[in-house]
C-alpha cells in the first residue's frame, strides 16, 4: 500500500503522518507542493497538519490552489483515498472536495489538548476499526477548527452517515460538534483532530491507531 | 536625502554616554558619520555587550567533558552520545513585549528559534518563562493575554512543541512584564555551524525575508529604561513571521547539508550590523557590504536604516562560491531571497556602501572587541531581617491560597495555547515539572526545566542564584535524568544603582558555586537589565534553563503515584518560611531570609533518585509551597486523594531546599528506605496516596472540590471572557 504525504512549505506534521503511516505498514513518499502529479501507485493520499503558507489569509486557501492540489483533486475523482489531517482538513474543503469550512475557533484562541471523540459512523475504510458511538482520546491542535455547514448540507450529511467523528465536549464552536466529515463515495475523510499523534503509548495514546492500521490494512486488502 | 548632524542630542538619542562618544572619536580619529553612529550604538549598547556584566560572567563555569560548544556562539551544543549534541538557549525579549505583546512574544520565541537553527540544529522543544504584574494592574490582562498568543502563534506555526515554562504575577513587573524564551534543537555532534567567517574574498550572502523600517533601533531601546514615553517606541518592535521563518529554517538546514556553508549567523538584534561585524570579528577579517543589493521591502531606505533594521527571518553566511548554484537553487525551492551582499576582505576593516558613497568605513574589531566594559560599582545585598512571627494556619485554607492563586494554579489555560504535540515525540506535556521529548527514533528522551524563585533573590542574591540552579537540577533529576547542561537568562533592573548592580553580582555568584558544585555549566545565557520603569526596578529574575538527559526509556520516572503508594520526602525538614510562596499568597508577607541550599546536600540526593529509580513511581522536588503544595499536585495529577501525617504550618508549607516527593508502592519504599539508611541519607515516610480526599495534619477536604478551584483559578483570576462556556450551556 502506497501512501503520498503532500508537504506546502508551513506543513509541520508531515514527518509525524509519515512516521504514523509507516508504522501502520503503508510505504510512504513525501510529495513537494509544486509537483504537477503523484507518484505513480499511490492509494492514498494524506494532507498532514500545519501551516500550509502561513494561513494568514483562510487556512488552506493558498495550499488549495498549489498544483499538486489539482493533482490531488484527479486522484480523488479517480476513487483514490484521501485523509487530510488538521491543516489538511481545511486544504480539503477549500479544495471543494469536503463540504463546509474551518472558522476561528468559537473561543478565538488556539487549543491544544485530548478530546473525547465519539465515533459517528463506521461504515468507511477509515472507521471500520471503531464501534459506532465509540468514544475515543484524540489530540487537537488548531486556531480554526470550527466546522460550518448550513443546515441543509448539515441534514444531508447525517441523512448519508456521513459524520465520521463529533467532539464529545464543547473543543470549538463547531455546528453539531462535527469533527471529521467523509466525502458522498466515503473515501474522502477530513478531520480536525490528529489520528496520527494517538498511535504511541509514550505520546499521545493509541486511539489513533485502529484508523490508521484498518485504513492500510483495508487498501491493501484493495 | 542627507544626513542629520551629528549633535550631543544625536548622540545621546543613540544610547551613547558622552565618555563613549569621545571614546568613538579617539578610535577613529574624525567625527562618524551618522551610519556610523548608528553602528557603534547598535554594538556598544547594553543588549549586544554586555558591558555591565561581562566582567562577572566570566566567572561562570562553563566547560566539561558534555559541552561542545560554551557561551559566545548563538547557542550552547552539549553532548548527548552516539555521535548527537542538544543546542540550546534562552534569551528575553522584555521591553518588546511590553511595548507590543504579541509580536514583542512572537519575535521572541522567532529569535530563539534562529539562534538555535543557526547553528545546525532542527529545533525540537521550546519553553517559555513569563513574568508579569499585578492582575490588579490594568495593562495585565492584555499582556498575559497577547503574550501567550504570540507565543502560541509563532512556535505553533514553526512547529515546535513548547513543553514547558513559568507564569508568574508580581506588582514589581507591573511596568516591565519579563518573556524569557528557551528552545533546544538536535544536531550531529559533528555539524554543528558557527559563525567565524574564513577565507578572503568569500560571497557574504544574505538570505531569508526583506528587510524593512522594523525593529531600527530595537537594541538600543532594550537597553534603556521605561518611561511614558513607551508608547512612541512601539514602532522599534519587529513583526514576526513563522511561515517564512519555517521556510527558513529548512532552506538553512538543507544548505547546511549541501556543504555549502562556511559560517552562518541570524540577523537578530541591530540586524545586519550585529551579524556581520560578529562575523569578521570571530575570522580575524574585513567584511565589505554593498547595500544596493540588500533586499529590501520599501524603496528608498537608507544605508543607517538597512543597517540597523531588525527585520526578522534573515540570515547572513558566508559561503563557498563554487556551490553558489546549489545554494540558490535551495532558495529559490523555498521561495526565499538570496543575495549575495558583500565579500569578506584580509584587513581589519568594516566597509558599508550605499548608492556609490561609503556610508561607514570603521576598524571592524574596534566595534566588538573595545566596547566599554564597565567594573560597575556594587554593593552586597544587606542581610535580610529575620522572619517575625507566623501564626499556625488551617493547612486546607493555606493549600487554598496557594493553589487559588495565579501563581500556583493549574496553567493549562496557557499551555493549551500552545502546540505541546507537535513532532511526535512530547513524552511529557507541560504541568508536571520538567517537560520530555524523545531524541526522535531513539530510546534516548531530553528533560527541558526552566526555574527561578525572584523573592529569593530580591532577599538574598547569592542564595537566591543557587537555588535557581538547584531547583533546575532537581526538576531534571526528579524525571530521571542526568543533569547535563544549563543556559541563563539574567533580567535585572538598572545596573548603573549599585544595589541592582549587587543582586546581578550576588546572583551570579551563588549561580557559578550551584553549576560548579553540580557539575551544570552554563552553556549560553543572555542578560536583561534596566528593566525598571519610573525608577523602580523588577525583582532580580535569574531564570535558569536546564537540560537533561534519560538515557534510556526504561531510566525515566513518572509524575503519578497509584492508589496506596507511599509518600516519602528525600531530605532535611526545617521549615524554612522565609520568602514563602505561602507567607506571599495569604498575607503579601516578603519576608525573612531565603533557604539556604546545601550543594552537597542537593548532590548525594540527586544522585540517589537517579541510583533509585528502578524504585520509585513518581518523583517531583519540593519548591514554592513546600510538602502541601508538591504533595497536592501529585495527587490531583493521579485523580487521587492523598493523607500527609506531617502538623504545623512550617513543617507543610516550608521551603526548605534539596527536598524531593517521592511515590513508590509499599515494597519497594521499604527497598529505598534501606537504600537510604545505607548511605545515610534523610528520607521519611510521609503519608500514602488514595482515596477522594486530602487530609494535610489534621486538616481535610474532598478533592473534587481542591481539584476544581486548582484547575479554575488561572483563568477566573484573569477574569478572561469564555466564548466556549456559553456555548457549552
Amino acid at each position: 500500500m502506497k501512501a503520498a504525504v503532500i508537504v506546502f512549505p508551513g506543513s509541520n506534521c508531515d514527518r509525524d503522518m509519515a512516521v504514523a503511516l509507516r508504522a501502520a505498514g503503508a510505504e510512504v513518499e513525501m510529495v513537494w507542493h509544486k509537483d504537477a502529479g503523484l507518484p505513480r501507485g499511490v492509494d492514498l493520499v494524506a494532507v498532514p497538519g500545519g501551516f500550509s503558507f502561513g494561513d494568514y489569509l483562510r487556512c488552506g486557501a493558498i495550499a488549495a490552489q498549489s498544483p499538486v492540489c489539482r493533482a490531488v483533486i484527479d486522484h480523488v475523482h479517480k476513487g483514490g483515498y484521501a485523509l487530510g489531517v488538521c491543516n489538511g482538513f481545511q486544504v480539503l474543503t477549500e479544495t471543494g472536495l469536503l463540504p463546509g469550512a474551518l472558522m476561528r475557533n468559537a473561543g478565538i484562541r488556539f487549543v491544544c489538548r485530548t478530546v473525547p471523540l465519539a465515533v459517528g459512523t463506521n461504515d468507511s475504510a477509515f472507521t471500520a476499526g471503531y464501534a459506532r458511538g465509540q468514544t475515543l482520546q484524540i489530540p487537537v491542535a488548531h486556531h480554526d477548527g470550527n466546522y460550518f455547514v448550513d443546515q441543509a448540507t448539515r441534514e444531508m450529511l447525517e441523512a448519508e452517515d456521513r459524520i465520521a467523528f463529533t467532539y464529545g465536549d464543547e473543543v470549538n464552536g463547531s455546528v453539531g460538534r462535527i469533527a471529521g466529515v467523509l466525502s458522498e463515495n466515503r473515501r474522502v475523510l477530513g478531520m480536525m483532530p490528529h489520528p496520527e499523534r494517538a498511535v504511541d503509548a509514550g505520546h499521545g495514546g493509541t486511539d489513533g491507531r485502529a484508523m490508521l492500521d484498518g485504513l492500510v490494512g483495508a487498501l491493501v486488502a484493495a | 536625502m542627507s544626513d542629520p548632524q551629528i549633535t550631543e542630542d544625536l548622540i545621546a538619542a543613540h544610547g551613547l554616554k558622552p565618555d563613549e562618544y569621545q571614546r568613538i572619536l579617539g578610535i577613529i580619529g574624525r567625527e562618524p558619520s551618522f551610519t556610523e553612529l548608528g553602528i557603534f550604538s547598535a554594538m556598544w549598547n547594553e543588549h549586544c555587550s554586555y558591558k555591565s556584566s561581562k566582567k562577572w560572567l566570566r566567572t561562570l563555569p562553563t566547560t566539561g567533558p558534555q559541552v561542545i560548544c560554551g557561551p559566545g556562539e548563538n547557542a550552547g551544543v552539549v553532548d548527548i552520545g552516539d555521535g548527537q549534541a542538544v543546542v540550546f538557549k534562552m534569551e528575553s525579549h522584555n521591553h518588546p513585549s511590553y511595548i507590543e505583546p504579541y509580536q514583542g512574544a512572537a519575535t521572541g520565541v522567532g529569535g530563539i528559534l534562529r539562534d538555535v537553527f543557526t547553528m545546525g540544529a532542527r529545533p525540537i522543544a521550546a519553553m517559555n518563562a513569563l513574568s508579569f504584574g499585578d492582575l490588579e494592574h490594568p495593562k495585565t490582562r492584555s499582556l498575559v493575554s497577547g503574550v501567550v498568543s504570540g507565543v502560541g502563534g509563532y512556535g505553533n506555526c514553526f512547529g515546535v512543541p513548547n513543553v514547558g515554562g513559568e507564569v508568574r504575577f508580581h506588582p514589581s513587573y507591573n511596568g516591565n512584564c519579563l518573556v524569557n524564551a528557551f528552545a533546544a534543537g538536535l544536531a550531529d555532534a559533528d555539524a554543528i555551524f558557527y559563525s567565524a567567517a574564513s577565507g578572503v574574498g568569500m560571497p557574504v550572502v544574505y538570505l531569508g525575508a526583506k528587510t524593512g523600517r522594523d525593529g531600527v533601533g530595537g537594541a538600543t531601546m532594550a537597553s534603556a529604561e521605561f518611561d511614558d514615553t513607551i508608547e512612541e517606541k512601539r514602532p522599534t518592535v519587529q513583526v514576526g513571521d513563522p511561515f517564512t521563518e519555517k521556510r527558513l529554517m529548512e532552506a538553512c538546514l538543507e544548505l547546511m547539508a549541501s556543504g555549502a556553508v562556511i559560517s552562518i549567523q541570524d540577523m537578530g538584534a541591530a540586524g545586519l550590523t550585529c551579524s556581520a561585524v560578529e562575523m569578521g570579528d570571530k575570522g580575524d577579517l574585513g567584511i565589505r557590504l554593498d547595500l544596493d543589493r540588500v533586499p529590501c521591502r520599501e524603496p528608498g531606505m537608507t544605508a543607517y536604516e538597512m543597517m540597523l533594521s531588525e527585520s526578522q527571518e534573515r540570515m547572513l553566511m558566508v559561503l563557498r562560491p563554487e556551490k553558489e548554484t546549489e545554494a540558490r537553487a535551495i532558495f529559490d525551492k523555498w521561495d526565499l531571497d538570496f543575495a549575495i551582499v558583500g565579500e569578506t576582505i584580509p584587513e581589519d576593516r568594516f566597509l558599508i556602501v550605499h548608492g556609490g558613497e561609503t556610508k561607514a568605513d570603521l576598524p571592524l574589531k574596534a566595534l566588538s572587541g573595545t566596547a566599554p566594559e564597565y567594573d560597575r560599582p556594587w554593593v552586597e545585598t544587606p542581610a535580610a531581617a529575620p522572619l517575625g512571627p507566623v501564626e499556625e494556619i488551617d493547612a486546607i485554607e493555606g493549600l487554598k491560597a496557594l493553589i487559588g492563586s495565579p501563581n500556583h494554579a493549574r496553567k493549562s489555560w496557557v499551555w493549551e495555547q500552545y502546540d505541546h504535540m507537535v513532532m511526535g515525540d512530547t513524552a511529557r506535556a507541560p504541568g508536571a515539572g520538567s517537560g520530555l521529548v524523545r531524541v526522535h527514533g531513539t530510546d534516548k528522551t531530553l528533560a527541558f526545566t526552566s526555574d527561578v524563585s525572584p523573592r529569593y533573590v530580591k532577599a538574598n542574591p547569592y542564595e537566591g542564584g543557587k537555588q535557581a540552579v538547584a531547583e533546575a537540577w532537581r526538576n531534571l533529576v526528579a524525571t530521571g535524568a542526568k543533569p547535563l547542561a544549563a543556559t541563563d537568562n539574567l533580567n535585572f533592573g538598572n545596573p548603573e544603582k549599585p544595589e541592582i548592580m549587587g543582586q546581578l553580582v550576588g546572583a551570579i555568584k551563588g549561580i557559578g558555586e550551584a553549576c560548579a558544585a553540580l557539575d551544570f555549566p552554563i552553556v549560553s545565557g543572555n542578560v536583561s537589565l534596566y528593566n525598571e520603569t519610573d525608577g523602580t526596578g523588577i525583582l532580580p529574575t535569574p531564570t535558569i534553563g536546564g537540560v537533561g538527559l534519560i538515557e534510556t526509556a526504561g531510566r525515566a520516572i513518572g509524575t503519578t503515584p497509584r492508589e496506596g503508594d507511599v509518600a516519602l520526602v528525600l531530605g532535611v525538614t526545617e521549615g524554612h518560611l522565609g520568602q514563602s510562596a505561602l507567607l506571599w499568597e495569604t498575607a503579601r508577607r516578603a519576608e525573612g531570609d531565603a533557604p539556604r541550599v546545601d550543594l552537597a546536600a542537593e548532590k548525594a540526593h540527586g544522585l540517589f533518585i537517579r541510583d533509585n529509580h528502578a524504585t520509585i513511581r513518581a518523583c517531583t522536588d519540593l519548591s514554592d509551597g513546600g510538602l502541601a503544595l508538591a504533595a497536592f499536585e501529585m495527587a490531583e495529577g493521579a485523580g487521587l486523594g492523598v493523607e500527609i501525617g506531617v502538623t504545623g504550618t512550617a513543617a507543610l508549607f516550608g521551603e526548605d531546599q534539596g527536598r524531593y516527593l517521592i511515590a513508590a508502592d509499599e515494597e519497594s519504599a521499604a527497598l529505598l528506605e534501606a537504600a537510604a539508611g545505607a548511605a545515610g541519607l534523610p528520607l521519611a515516610r510521609v503519608g500514602r496516596f488514595g482515596g477522594d480526599r486530602v487530609k494535610l495534619g489534621d486538616a481535610e477536604a474532598p478533592l473534587a472540590g481542591l481539584s476544581d478551584l486548582y484547575r479554575t483559578a488561572f483563568e477566573r483570576a484573569l477574569h478572561l471572557p469564555d466564548a466556549l462556556a456559553e456555548l457549552a450551556v
